[in-house]
């Protein structure tokens, strides 16, 4: 296990994007999380994969706070998330998160979406908000319904759409739970070509995913996690040919058919 | 035995007299419900705020108006408070009544409200690092008003009918006159007719206002709306 030290002030200069240390998330008394250490370097391409209910969603939701952990520490391109609004709001800057269900907000159009943030977070006038809205929805092939509403949508573009306002943030890390799971399978492939075009950019990216043809292409790193703790963790090719645990093994006799 | 006399029920639709009582319950229903909004906005937030304080005054609100009758509450209110020094007049008293009274269902049909937002919505703002305020104005605000529009139409269809018992306290309102009316020839049928005639038309033209709203609030998740042009403002 690696040392638990309190560094004296927040280290801005980190190699690394990620860095989780002995972390536990407890709902009630269920234990989500355990001893969960996880470090991402900057740029890396990490793949969660494991059962439901291993807790792959607590963990990536605890990054950016939207789960409070309650153990351990957590850095995020050096900034240490702690539990006071200043340090959680520096570290949701720092990170982009796309959800399962899309999450649009259905009131507002998909321009509305993209540039609510922008203007409100970053403090850019509406005009340099949408430019850059669609700059990035162009990137995602999806600039001609800007003025369309999400439920006009399909689940494919929606999720597309998601990801446009999520890097209409400039975030460092993108943060993916499930990006497809929701999706007709005919639209998969949509999404995880624009993920795909993310990766030619460096971003860094951790993503929960089920989709192992992805993991072999992109990921630098697949991570599995059971019942709150992190197995193992390899490159895809060793993870998927010789996976060394039995649970790992057995994981992977159930999903690839 | 007498019998309903339609020309004198036709007098009274046009009487002057009562429609002037129609204005006055125009005005009390209108004061109930952008008094009973704003104030039950503020008691909904009181009762979603951590502070206990806040919850338990707003519990404690609720409770009370919700569990007694409009009704005592105008009479208290216009026969009791003067004898605390607190004097509101009929209109001042009837108004008060019936804000008050509004705004303990306006409370919990707005707490509901932001209750049925999905927690997504949330999520997606926070992830997405939209200032607090920004996330209750733009976010939650707009998806609760539209899921209020059903129960808040509903409110103020009984709030159109309970301004009637502000006549007790003689407001003279459409009950209040039509009961004076009544008073010189005795044609109850008559004025009552006419009376309820003027409720049916209230609430029915509340239910085009209301159809209005959920259309407007509504159109952003019809799938097949007509497209805005992304536009500025
Ligand atoms: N808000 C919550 N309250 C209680 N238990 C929860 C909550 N969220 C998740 N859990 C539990 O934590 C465990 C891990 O959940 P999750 O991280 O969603 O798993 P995964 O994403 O791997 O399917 C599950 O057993 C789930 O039931
Ligand atoms: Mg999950």
């Amino acid at each position: 296990m690696n040392s638990v030290t309190r560094p004296e002030s927040p280290v801005i200069t980190d190699r690394y994007a990620l860095r989780m240390e002995a972390v536990y998330k407890r709902y009630g008394d269920f234990t989500a999380l355990t001893e969960v250490d996880l470090t991402v370097e900057k740029g890396e391409r990490i793949v969660i994969c494991g059962p439901s209910g291993s807790g792959k969603s607590t963990l990536i939701r605890c990054i950016n706070h939207i789960e409070k952990h309650d153990d351990g520490l957590i850095f995020v391109n050096g900034i240490e998330l702690q539990h006071d609004a200043r340090s959680i709001d520096r570290v949701r800057r720092e990170t982009g998160m796309v959800f399962q269900s899309f999450n649009l907000f259905p009131h507002m159009t998909i321009l509305e979406n993209c540039v609510l943030a922008p203007m409100s977070a970053h403090g850019l006038s509406r005009k340099d908000a949408e430019l850059r809205a669609h700059a990035l929805l162009e990137r995602v092939h999806i600039a001609d319904q800007a003025g369309k509403f999400p439920a006009q949508l399909s689940g494919g573009q929606q999720q597309r759409v998601a990801i446009a306002r999520a890097l209409c943030m400039q975030p460092k890390v993108m943060l993916f739970d499930e990006p497809t799971s929701a999706l007709d399978p005919e639209m998969v492939k949509e999404v995880l070509e624009t993920m795909k075009a993310l990766v030619g950019d460096g971003m860094t990216m951790i993503c929960v995913t089920h989709e192992m043809g992805f993991a072999r292409e992109v990921a630098d790193r697949v991570v599995f996690m059971d019942k709150g703790r992190i197995i193992e963790q390899a490159p895809p090719e060793q993870f998927f040919t010789a996976p060394q645990s039995e649970r790992a093994r057995h994981f992977l006799d159930q999903i690839i058919h | 035995m007498r019998y309903f006399d339609p020309a004198a029920f036709v007098d009274y639709l046009f009487n002057y007299f009562l429609l002037g009582g129609v204005r006055v319950t125009i005005g009390l229903a209108l004061a109930g419900v952008v008094g009973g909004l704003i104030l039950g906005m503020i008691i909904a937030l009181m009762r979603m705020s951590p502070n206990l304080l806040l919850y338990g005054f707003a519990r404690f609100y609720i409770w009370f108006f919700r569990g007694t009758p409009l009704l005592i509450q105008l009479v208290v209110i216009y026969t009791g408070l003067p004898q605390l020094g607190i004097k509101l007049g009929v209109t001042g008293s009837a108004l008060v009544g019936l804000i008050l009274h509004e705004a303990s269902y306006l409370a919990e049909i707005i707490r509901s409200g932001f209750m049925s937002v999905p927690q997504g919505q949330r999520e997606a703002a926070w992830a997405l690092s939209v200032p607090r305020r920004t996330i209750f104005w733009r976010v939650m605000l707009p998806q609760a008003f539209r899921l209020m529009i059903p129960p808040f139409g509903n409110s103020v269809n009984s709030l159109l009918k309970a301004t009637s018992l502000a006549s007790v306290i003689s407001v003279e309102e459409i009950m209040r006159r039509s009961d004076m009316l009544m008073q010189e020839n005795f044609q109850i049928l008559e004025v009552y007719a006419a009376a309820a005639v003027y409720y049916l038309l209230l609430v029915s033209i509340w239910d085009l206002v209301q159809q209005r709203l959920e259309h407007h609030f509504g159109r952003s998740l019809d799938r097949n709306a007509k497209s805005t042009p992304a536009k500025r403002r």
